[in-house]
């Protein structure tokens, strides 16, 4: 599983990658997270509000800081492991 | 007459608090604090001002973001497609008053809007209103200048934004836009199924992070204010900002524009100079200077359009908002 957030280094993106960090802590689940800056790149995806969720190259949430729980309810429906 | 009443009730008590403004005066002369002295009044106006912007802010923020969670850049820029010529920047101004957005989100929507096939100006005519005019500023301006200065300042600041994005059309300013912009491809992503509850959940959660975020600059706007109600001479107000000096308008807007804060934090400013004698043009122009231009956002906007373009902008807004000032001087005797 790969998970990006996207977002030009605001404080709202950090908080982003702080909650996805607990969530996957709290699923117990070994992964990297990327932190996609790039404007080009994050318009590539066709976000136009940061922060952004991306799970395995699909957007899953954007536009808003999610709580861990959400995290965790996002990943659990997107992928039933 | 009864509805008429009725409007000077909710304009004074409901969206005006005056009756804050008594009760903070009379605890405040509780504690043995003369309301009339300098100090005193100080303490009111900073009291007062803060606790009813605070709660002004927590109340409109709540249903502002409420009616934005309705249209998301993603969904803006769908129904902005359907438009053409003047029509769409028109909708693109109506839209930049509705749309959720941060200056931090301005280089992704703006490619958002150009990879949509967007005309540039209309793109521009919403980066324009975005800032200048919103759900908040309306209720804002209302509250303290009355009924028909907020709407008259809705309606002009959204003919700058038309205008100001027509003239970009009307230049082929295409070439100015920085090259990466161009080379992403149009993608649209699904809108996401809100339900009521996620509504307004995430209106309590913009309330608090706008309320946290804001609050440092309402604290230091009303500061300012409070020492222009009470230490500054009338006499240097109207010398400076009033009819007296034919450039006051001019001097606010250069004054505002690289200035950083939010209409939460400029309104008290302007509510302390206008009653200090400061023309009303001139406290607007000051206003929409702060909330339009700042230079957080031209270096954030640097990175999309090439410095011919940002220039041209912020020629168009800084006319735009002189001229409205010198229109609100010249009719203030017609609605105030």
């Amino acid at each position: 599983m790969t998970i990006k957030i996207l977002g030009g280094g605001c404080s709202k993106c950090k908080a982003l990658e702080a909650a996805t960090k607990e969530a996957l802590a709290g699923l117990g689940v070994n992964a990297e997270i990327e932190h996609v800056t790039d404007f080009s790149q994050i318009a590539a995806y066709g976000v136009m509000s940061t922060p952004a969720l991306v799970v395995d190259e699909k957007v899953v949430s954007y536009g808003k800081v999610l709580k861990p729980d959400e995290i965790v309810a996002l990943l659990k429906t997107y992928y039933c492991t | 007459m009864q509805v008429h009443l009725m409007w000077t009730f909710v304009q004074n008590q409901i969206l005006g608090m005056k009756w804050l403004n008594a009760l903070t005066g009379n605890l405040l002369s509780m504690t043995g604090l003369d309301t009339e002295t300098r100090i005193g009044g100080s303490v009111q106006f900073f009291l007062y001002d803060t606790i009813k912007i605070t709660i002004l802010l927590c109340f409109l923020i709540f249903l502002i973001s409420y009616i934005q969670s309705y249209f998301p850049p993603e969904r803006s820029k769908k129904i902005l497609g359907n438009f053409h010529g003047i029509w769409a920047n028109c909708i693109g101004a109506l839209l930049g008053t509705v749309t959720p957005f941060c200056s931090c989100s301005s280089i992704p929507l703006f490619i958002g809007f150009t990879s949509a096939g967007l005309p540039l100006g209309v793109t521009f005519s919403f980066l324009i209103s975005s800032p200048m005019v919103d759900l908040g500023s309306l209720l804002l301006l209302v509250s303290i200048f009355g009924v028909k200065v907020a709407v008259i300042y809705v309606v002009v600041g959204l003919i700058i934004a038309v205008a100001g994005g027509t003239i970009i059309e009307q230049l082929h300013m295409e070439p100015y836009v920085e090259d990466f912009i161009y080379k992403v491809g149009k993608v649209d992503i699904e809108l996401p199924d809100l339900t009521q509850k996620d509504r307004f959940v995430y209106a309590k959660d913009q309330m608090f992070s706008t309320f946290r975020k804001v609050f440092p600059y309402i604290l230091v706007g009303v500061g300012i204010g409070a020492v222009i109600h009470n230490w500054i001479p009338e006499e240097w107000v109207e010398a400076v900002l009033g009819g007296n000096n034919p450039f006051g308008v001019v001097l606010a807007t250069l004054i505002g524009i690289p200035m950083y804060a939010d209409i939460f934090g400029s309104i008290p400013i302007a509510e302390a100079l206008l009653s200090k004698g400061a023309l009303l043009g001139v406290v607007l122009s000051f206003m929409m200077a702060v909330t339009t231009l700042s230079l957080p956002s031209m270096i954030m906007l640097r990175k999309a359009v090439k410095p011919k373009l940002l220039a041209l902008f912020v020629v168009i807004c800084t006319v735009g908002i002189i001229a409205v000032g010198y229109f609100f001087n010249a009719i203030q005797p017609f609605i105030i």
